[in-house]
């Protein structure tokens, strides 16, 4: 039963000139938590818009769970288990915490052409979402509207909402993009209780974040993944030290 | 329907093509370039139109009045983009087309003051009109050659402004990315009145063309909004060569229609219903071609942005 | 209660009040007046559901009060007088209109959305005016208002002020249900960020179309409604001024606000009615009111009236 969750063949995208995807293969086990990491521009945001449905690969296949998705569309793939976090904050900025996370609970939770009833009023979805709220830490925040909250807590609320739709799949886009260090740290512990429960690929540069959270680790240089393996087998290899660790590890 | 009939109705249908090039070039510049749809584009040509009568009538001479007509319209576009649209380029399309179409009630109510609701009739100059034969049986107005050969030729005139020189390449850079040219310290603002004042020239040379064979009237912009917007769909925003292509096909397309779906229809349903069914359905050719085109390509047919 | 609810009650109470007022006052031209504004709210309040909570800036909403009228026309044309069929014809017309230009239209965004919804809109006036039959550009006249035998006859101009109150409380009422609802939030959070509703599983498509119909057949209604109260029809009902107007009411009253569409009809009408007063070239003046207000003044009426918390 060594099949992985996430197959990915071949995938390739360009833009005019640009090549943005080079023929990428991943395969992604279930209940790893793979960690993709690369120089600026090397196509990360792209390979994730890709995987997450935003985007169609010029070539290529994405295989999930043993079918073939590459044709499905965004949400078509949230209803197959995907959740996507996105690298610029994303949230509904006029609506609370709260309303931000019972829309993906709403979206997973039966038929949505309801006319009549509140739905902020309704039980079914309140609940989950603030439980999930709780989770990630947010819970004395969950009247505040997103916009109000602090760059940190609206990280930490994508997370929850791609919680929400309780996902088999992960994307996460530089989850810790512009936190400080006490909300990083917390924000990677937070992550570490989801190893193992959840599949997760994760879009990084922090460095810490990669290296202890990440099960296997990835490495995205021009569209092409020149490296895959466990951190210590991506630490002690010479292409990738050269090509992306080389200016940043002081040893 | 004989061939010179066909051949007639062609000639007209590349005649209104070019017109509406003339417009949809100016529109969607302004579109592509700044982001900013203008309504009042419309007004633009009504404007040029009357301007062009002013002054032929006060001069007596037909190019004078072309000239100064093109001129006045050039000053007034410029005005309208540095008094009331420089605030809107930030603003969001919603915005901007509100406040445009405030400009059109400005503008038509501005004519009526002027010149009156009356529809004003121009006569062309003696080595204007009459008809030209263009070979056995065929006889066509001059004027409408004319306005062919301008149309074409400014056509050309904009294809190598835009495909061969400096301008022309921060226009097609601006069109497809916008922060960028801003990036390159090129005098944005100043951009951006060159290319709505050009839009502006071109709107009113429509419009001064048009006012001897349509009339001039307040509103008379709008009518032909409608039409250059559905050819700017059918092209794809922020591309000459769709605003060419969609000009052409929906000049045809309308003119023909017009003309022969009437006698067409007749010969399968009874002419009495073919009089109803005729004109009304030939009204709705164009919009019925912008949905069939819409649905194969929701970007329109030569989109500026790949 | 709430300084909201305070505030909208007295606003019924005042509507409800004016006939009593203009009689009083020796004005019958009053209950005409709102009555014209009650109809226009109706038919803002429908386009509020797509462009102010929607999101979807439609410039062809005027071409269901044209649909609408023309149901009641026709059908009075051939000697059909009947309240109920008529108005359930401009209901069902409306919406299915809406349903086919929403279908083409909603697969587009942006400006491509807009110049469709307005292209569309000028297919139907240009349609309206080609018909000879029922008057070409000149329109025709209503000479029987729709009957509903026994319920109320809409010659009486007091009943029928009383019958447009009530049914602009009931859009208004289900209205605010709708945008509340988990169909409301849907198209809410499609307007909000697109990007995010999709990925959490929504596909804005069909509930924009819903939205479009739904939106469409109330201004149908409106279109029976305003057919009757000017008792004549012409294809300048969905002239594109006029789906301009209606995005003004809006926009100037409050979007996404329920008050806003009634507040924006008000003012709008009243401001047109006492510039017409003035000149007959009230339309200069008219127009850059507009560009101003669009300029300064977004937040709208309502976000005047109601502070906050609306």
């Amino acid at each position: 039963m060594d099949k992985p969750l996430l197959e990915v063949r071949g995938l390739t995208k360009s833009f005019g000139a640009l090549l943005a995807s080079d023929s990428v293969d991943l395969d992604v086990r279930e209940g790893e938590t793979h960690a993709v990491i690369g120089p600026n521009g090397a196509g990360k945001t792209t390979l994730i818009a890709q995987l997450a449905g935003n985007l169609r690969p010029d070539r290529g296949r994405v295989r999930f769970a043993g079918e073939d998705v590459t044709a499905l569309s965004a949400p078509a793939r949230s209803h197959r288990g995907f959740a996507r976090s996105f690298q610029i904050t994303s949230v509904y900025s006029e609506f609370t915490a709260l309303e931000n996370v019972m829309l993906a609970v709403q979206a997973h939770a039966g038929h949505s052409f309801r006319f009549w009833r509140p739905a902020r009023g309704e039980t079914a979805l309140r609940s989950p979402a603030r439980a999930i709220l709780e989770e990630v830490g947010l819970g004395a925040r969950s009247d505040v509207l997103a916009a109000n909250l602090a760059h940190g807590e609206q990280r930490a609320l994508e997370i929850a909402t791609a919680l929400a739709t309780r996902p088999r799949l992960m994307l996460l886009d530089e989850p810790v993009a512009g936190m400080g260090a006490e909300e990083t740290r917390r924000m990677i512990e937070f992550l570490s209780t989801l190893k193992g429960r959840k599949t997760i690929i994760l879009v990084e540069h922090d460095m810490d974040a990669v290296f202890s959270l990440a099960d296997r680790i990835s490495v995205l240089v021009y569209g092409r993944i020149i490296a895959t393996g466990t951190p210590e087998e991506i630490r002690a290899n010479a292409e990738v030290r050269r090509a992306y660790l080389g200016e940043e590890v002081q040893t | 329907m004989n061939i010179i009939l066909v051949l007639e109705q062609t000639l007209n249908g590349l005649q209104l093509g070019v017109m509406l090039f003339l417009m949809a070039a100016g529109l969607t510049l302004v579109f592509g370039i700044m982001n900013l749809v203008n309504l009042a584009h419309g007004s633009l040509y009504m404007v040029g139109a009357y301007l062009a009568t002013y002054f032929y009538q006060l001069t007596g001479s037909f190019v004078l009045g072309v000239l100064l007509g093109l001129a006045g319209t050039l000053v007034v576009g410029i005005v309208v983009e540095l008094v009331a649209l420089r605030t809107l380029y930030e603003r969001g399309h919603l915005d901007q087309v509100l406040a445009t179409f405030g400009l059109i009630l400005f503008f038509n109510e501005l004519m009526a003051i002027v010149w009156g609701r009356a529809a004003i009739y121009t006569t062309l100059p003696a080595y204007l009109s009459g008809h030209v034969e263009l070979f056995a049986g065929l006889r066509y107005p001059l004027y409408r050659l004319v306005i062919i050969a301008v149309g074409l030729a400014v056509a050309g005139l904009l294809w190598f402004v835009v495909a061969r020189t400096r301008l022309g390449m921060l226009i097609r850079a601006g069109a497809s990315n916008r922060a960028m040219v801003a990036a390159l310290g090129v005098n944005i603002r100043l951009l951006y009145t060159l290319v709505f004042g050009f839009g502006a020239a071109l709107a009113g040379l429509a419009g001064l063309m048009s006012g001897p064979i349509h009339v001039v009237q307040p509103g008379m912009g709008e009518l032909i909004l409608i039409d250059v917007l559905v050819v700017i769909v059918i092209g794809g925003i922020g591309s000459i060569r769709g605003a060419l292509a969609g000009a052409l096909i929906v000049g045809m397309v309308d003119t023909l229609g017009r003309a022969f779906l009437k006698p067409m229809l007749a010969t399968v349903i009874s002419p009495v219903a073919a009089d109803t069914a005729g004109p009304a359905l030939a009204s709705m050719l164009i919009y019925l071609l912008m949905a069939a085109v819409l649905a194969v390509r929701p970007a329109g047919l030569f989109p500026a942005r790949g | 209660m709430n300084r909201r609810t305070a505030i909208l009650l007295a606003g019924f109470l005042l509507l409800a009040a004016v006939p009593s007022i203009a009689a009083l006052l020796g004005q019958p031209f009053y209950v005409d007046l709102l009555r014209r504004v009650m109809i226009f709210a109706i038919a803002a309040l429908s386009l509020n559901l797509i462009l102010g909570y929607g999101g979807m800036v439609s410039f062809g909403h005027a071409a269901y009060l044209g649909v609408g009228a023309y149901a009641v026309g026709v059908l009075a044309h051939y000697g059909v007088h009947d309240g109920y069929l008529q108005w359930a014809l401009a209901i069902a017309a409306s919406a299915l209109v809406a349903l086919v230009i929403g279908a083409v239209s909603i697969r587009t965004s942006g400006i491509y959305f807009i110049m469709i919804t307005l292209a569309f809109t000028q297919m139907l006036y240009y349609l309206g005016i080609s018909i000879e039959e029922f008057g070409g550009d000149d329109g025709m006249r209503l000479e029987v208002k729709s009957q509903f035998p026994g319920l109320i006859d809409l010659n009486n101009g007091n009943a029928f002020y009383y019958l447009v109150l009530a049914i602009l409380v009931l859009v208004a009422l289900l209205g605010h249900r709708l945008v509340n609802s988990r169909f409301g939030m849907v198209i809410r959070a499609a307007r909000s960020n697109e990007a995010r509703t999709r990925a959490i599983g929504f596909s804005p498509y069909p509930y924009r179309l819903a939205a479009f119909v739904i939106a469409g057949a109330v201004c149908g209604l409106a279109g029976a409604l305003l057919v009757n109260h000017t008792a004549y029809l012409t294809p300048e009902f969905m002239n594109w001024t006029r789906s301009g107007e209606l995005m003004f009411m809006v926009i100037l009253g409050g979007m996404a606000t329920t008050a806003g569409p009634v507040l924006g009809a008000l003012a709008l009408l009243l401001v047109e009615d006492v510039l017409s007063g003035w000149t007959q070239h009230w339309q200069i003046i008219l127009g850059p009111l507009l560009v101003l207000s669009v300029l300064f003044f977004r937040r709208g009426l309502a976000g005047l009236l109601f502070g906050k918390d609306e």
